[in-house]
């Protein structure tokens, strides 16, 4: 050990590095804040403009938080309205049932519950097998596959596999069945919300 | 020292993946297509250049015994700060490769170039180090994730080549990233050695 690296020089030196590390991420995080809230404010446009009807309202500020029975967490539905009537709304929704942790797909639905949409928001599946997700499950060429103009309440959305109408991903079934999971929920919550707004 | 000759070390010499063994973990988990590979490959390069020419500017103020700990804190800034960076201004980009960037903090190549170089070389020479090592990796990661990609899905860049239900699954997962990798390995020293000989 050198004279000159006594514990006060280390302790020293390394907490200025520390600090300025700190001052300098403080200073990045003030200036990409708002850009990053403002991006991520644009996909979630993005995503309900994409899965619901046409609109003329706002359906970020009339967001509603809605607890579809026997879950436990509130689902984000953000409704859609023409000239003040409810045509259909976009959910978001989620699956801890992922290949790989949890997905999160915002989907849209009509005012009679068939599925208008959907687009994949979060994911950590595998590249290449799960997270062909994105692209397969709206493919008009194929009826098995295609959930788009489908009423979740009639169809039985679970996987061909288990028994259901829905052909999953090939190589991908965990991945399907959580994509499907989030359907079944996002509709739940589609329907209650529906349902009290008539009331 | 010659500053071509840098480059050419990192690039071939001491090629990261290749000859030096460093950041498997994010070699293998990252390079199930090309451009995966490539984007992790360049991000790299981009913490590599800033951390390499950071800790060759303040190498004299760091005892010996708290360097390690200085360089992660330096190295863990600079991530965090690209991430940011990333997450507000190319916000498609980080889409596809957010998950990827923290994993640069763990990558030994950024650790073991500030070792190994950067804290006994002036600053020019420890940026043209990172830029010859960082586009070793690069190039490494992205030959990595062309041939994984070609075998497993059939495509190089999602440009199709043959139909995809001929491709082999495994290449996609783990245990095809260590054969690739592996018989990559092989490939380059045998070309790097019979190069050497004859010269």
């Amino acid at each position: 050990m050198k004279k000159g690296d006594s514990l006060l020089k280390m302790v020293i030196s390394l907490g200025v590095i520390t600090c300025i590390s700190a001052a300098l991420l403080a200073w990045v995080y003030s200036i990409t804040a708002d850009p990053i809230k403002q991006a991520e404010r644009e996909k979630q446009a993005e995503a309900i403009k994409a899965v619901t009807p046409v609109y003329d309202n706002d359906p970020i500020a009339e967001e509603d938080d809605v607890m579809p029975v026997g879950e436990p967490a509130p689902l984000a539905v953000f409704p859609a309205r023409r000239n003040g009537n409810l045509v259909g709304a976009a959910v978001e929704s989620y699956s801890s049932d992922g290949f790989s942790g949890e997905i999160s797909v915002m989907y849209g639905f009509d005012i009679n519950g068939n599925v208008t949409g959907y687009e994949v928001l979060n994911h950590t599946e595998t590249p290449g097998l799960g997270d062909k997700m994105d692209e397969w499950f709206r493919d008009s060429l194929s009826t098995q596959r295609n959930i788009i103009g489908k009423d979740p309440a009639k169809t039985d959305m679970k996987v061909s596999k288990d028994g259901g109408d829905i052909d999953g991903i090939t190589a991908a079934t965990i991945t399907s069945r959580a994509f499907l999971d989030a359907l079944r929920r996002a509709h739940n919550a589609f329907i209650q919300y529906r349902d009290s707004e008539k009331r | 020292m010659n500053k071509l000759r840098i480059i050419y070390n990192g690039l071939v010499t001491e090629n990261p993946t290749f000859v030096l063994l460093l950041g498997m973990c994010p070699t293998l988990g990252t390079t199930s297509s090309a451009f995966n590979g490539m984007g992790m490959g360049l991000a790299t390069m981009g913490v590599l250049i800033c951390s390499n020419m950071a800790i060759s500017a303040i190498k004299r103020l760091i005892p010996s015994k708290v360097r390690i700990p200085c360089y992660i804190v330096v190295i863990a800034t600079f991530v965090t700060v690209l991430q940011m960076f990333m997450q507000a201004y190319l916000p498609s980009l980080y889409a596809t490769l957010g998950i990827f960037i923290p994993l640069i903090v763990v990558n030994c190549i950024l650790l073991g170039r500030a070792e190994a170089f950067a804290s006994r070389h002036t600053v020019i020479d420890s940026m043209f180090d990172g830029i010859g090592i960082g586009f070793g990796f690069t190039i490494a990661l992205t030959m990595l994730g062309t041939v994984r990609e070609f075998l497993g899905t059939g495509s190089i860049f999602n440009y199709g080549i043959y139909p995809e239900t001929y491709g082999s699954l495994v290449f996609i997962l783990a245990p095809g990233a260590f054969i690739a990798l592996g018989l990559m390995i092989a490939l380059f020293n045998r070309i790097r050695q019979k190069h050497t000989d004859h010269a």
